[in-house]
């Protein structure tokens, strides 16, 4: 641990827990944007004209900071970009790589807790974990009798889970593990993803429609890049049908939202579970009555245990870049997957 | 004999499918279309052969005497805790269950409910939807499912389908059961209390009997804690209710998922304000493809009692 003197310092972008505050301040000299109150131009030009000015940055995953060539020029001393979240879209890395800037993310701590959030909501859908809840909360169940399965379902009553055919976008740390859960419970893994995985026994598909057309359960795992905006569609929803659900738990852009809504209307998918959403905080209004979709606010990373991870990630992103070490989290200008 | 001969009384529209099918293969008696039900049994009492049932509906020695000439009861479920098993032996009346067909669904549902009150799916749907979500990065932390301990009261063919899916979340799995068996991947425990003091999320998967009353009572509440999870996919009676209720009002429990209770269709109002309680109606076996199976089952159960062959899933 270096001492207090000659602590290297950092821009800290995100506003930090009081336990992550203080063990970044016992490894380095923090140059807190948010706690100095300054628009983001001053508060750079100040940092770059310090003495020893910050070599790193530590940004949000959601960030209303953008790293990006403005930024960057802003802060020249900049050589080394952090990223709490697991996403980056709110980094050039092209313009990273450009300048030799090196990127590092979440890496693999927030994986597990998405994976599990992605396979709760497929379940709330299914078995209608939510929707059968709210029929209990407002005193249905004595009056109106036994809970009335899946009317929106084809078949009457939802499908059952196992032997489905589950379709990953994006089989990356996240989709991994999405799929190593729903094969326990008896779900067929197909996925799509830039190039086929040779290690891995799913059936590949090279594009999302074809995928969709062999699955019943859709799950956007994949990261957003130019490549994967709005990579579902309506084409890609139809292809899914009138028994498919959908669950995202990538980024809303993923999806056409607009569409996804009008496909939820018209019946031409039987449910979604989503995460994310295109313009957050707002959601489509459409969507708060339907039973059978089930809305949360961009949570799934949110655990107690990921949080903590996530700090020791980060300080060891740190720490390893100013001793000159590989990140522990590298991300490159050409990737795809989480 | 004629299979259209065999005068079956259905209890409760319980499957659409179930009910066409013993009204197109049997001579079919609808007990909610006699008011009092009283008058079915007077008219049709002695002539019904085959009862079709469903949990919540007794069988008891009341309705046996009122059905003189019944040769099976087949019930569609597979716990039998509401049939007087004695009473049946002693009157020479097969009963059947729906066993099997309905784990998968029940395991699936039992993981959905620990995931769901772990990471409070339903309060994040509720503040969506209720319009509350207003700004980006507003969020409370929730709790890890992966990695969780899970404790499995009766590892018979539920609890195992439980246990095979926590497995794929890296959860250890303990188990309780009367007799220890070689599990060399599970953690045996020889009493609840134990069992409960080593697990993060607690599985209610064992039948209903006379042993199994209130399994869970204060005391294995009060061992799983403030941070522990009760999930109950077996039936209300294993828990103490009002123990249960008090636990989780005063957070000496940390969470429930609730499929069943033991007053069915009554639930404890207190719960329902409760953010880490999840609660859902006796769906544990609501799917397509598992309604379908059960009624075949009870279909094929009484076709071949017609036909004097064996009997395809029978208790008594």
């Amino acid at each position: 641990m270096a001492s207090a003197g000659c602590m290297p310092a950092i821009l800290l972008c995100r506003r930090p827990e009081a336990s992550f505050s203080a063990a970044l301040r016992e490894r380095f000299r923090v140059l807190d944007f948010l706690a100095s109150g300054e628009p983001l131009p001053a508060f750079l030009a100040a940092a770059a004209a310090a003495p020893e000015p910050p070599r790193a940055a530590v940004v949000t995953g959601s960030s209303s900071v953008r790293v990006d060539a403005w930024f960057l020029d802003a802060a020249p001393s900049i050589r080394c970009v952090i990223s709490t979240g697991a996403g980056v879209d709110h980094i050039d890395l092209a313009e990273c790589a450009r300048r030799g800037v090196a990127v590092g993310n979440s890496g693999d701590v927030y994986s597990t807790d998405v994976a599990d959030y992605a396979v709760g909501l497929l379940l709330d859908v299914l078995r209608q974990v939510s929707a059968a809840g709210r029929y209990v909360r407002r005193r249905s169940w004595p009056v109106q009798g036994d809970y009335p399965l899946g009317s929106h379902f084809r078949s009457g009553a939802p499908p059952q889970l196992g032997g489905k055919r589950v379709g990953i976008i994006g089989l990356g740390n996240i989709g991994s593990r999405v799929a190593k859960r729903l094969e326990a419970f008896g779900c067929v893994i197909h996925y799509n993803s830039r190039k086929p995985k040779d290690s891995v026994p799913y059936k590949y598909f090279p594009n999302v429609h074809d995928l969709a057309a062999e699955s019943d359960v859709l799950i956007v795992a994949c990261a957003l890049n130019k490549e994967t905006r709005h990579i579902v569609n309506m084409n890609v929803l139809e292809a899914l049908g009138k028994s498919g659900v959908i669950i995202n738990i990538g980024r809303g852009s993923n999806i056409d939202e607009a569409e996804l809504v009008v496909a939820l209307k018209e019946g031409k998918i039987a449910g979604a579970g989503l995460d994310v959403f295109e313009h957050e905080p707002k959601v489509p209004a459409e969507l708060f009555s339907m039973d059978n979709v089930v809305l949360s606010r961009h949570i799934a990373v949110f655990t107690e245990e990921s949080r903590s991870d996530v700090h020791a990630h980060t300080i060891g992103n740190l720490e390893a870049f100013f001793s000159g070490q590989p990140l522990l989290s590298p991300v490159h200008a050409d990737s795809l997957v989480k | 004999m004629a299979m259209d001969s065999l005068s079956v009384l259905l209890l409760y529209p319980v499957n659409a499918y179930l009910e066409q099918e013993l009204d197109r293969r049997f001579s079919l008696l609808r007990l909610w279309e006699h008011s009092p039900p009283d008058s079915l049994f007077r008219a049709h009492g002695s002539a019904i052969r085959a009862v079709v049932g469903y949990p919540g509906h007794k069988v008891d020695a009341a309705l046996l005497d009122a059905l003189p000439s019944l040769e099976i009861f087949s019930s569609f479920s597979v716990g039998i805790d509401h049939v007087d098993l004695s009473e049946c032996r002693e009157r020479g009346i097969r009963v059947t269950n729906t066993p099997d067909v309905l784990t998968d669904d029940v395991a699936d549902l039992a993981v959905g409910l620990a995931i769901a009150a772990l990471r409070k799916i339903r309060q994040a749907d509720r503040y969506v939807c209720a319009g509350l979500w207003k700004a980006k990065g507003d969020y409370t932390l929730t709790t890890r499912f992966s990695g969780k301990r899970v404790g499995i009261i009766g590892l018979g063919r539920i609890g195992l389908t439980v246990a095979t899916r926590v497995e794929a979340f890296d959860c250890p799995v303990n188990y309780y059961q009367r007799t220890k068996k070689e599990y060399p991947n599970y953690t045996y425990y020889p009493s609840v209390v134990e069992l409960a003091a080593n697990s993060d999320v607690l599985v209610v998967a064992c039948p209903l009997n006379e042993q199994t009353r209130h399994i869970v009572n204060r005391e294995v509440i009060d061992a799983l804690g403030p941070k522990g999870v009760l999930i109950n996919i077996g039936r209300g009676p294993h828990v103490d209710e009002p123990e249960l209720v008090s636990a989780l009002v005063e957070g000496r429990l940390g969470g429930a998922g609730l499929d069943v209770f033991e007053d069915e269709p009554n639930v404890p109002e207190a719960l329902f304000t409760l953010d880490n309680v999840v609660l859902v109606p006796h769906v544990g076996s609501g799917t397509h493809e598992t309604r379908q199976a059960m009624a075949d089952l009870v279909l094929g159960n009484l076709e071949a009692h017609v036909l004097k062959k064996p009997l395809l899933t029978p208790v008594v």
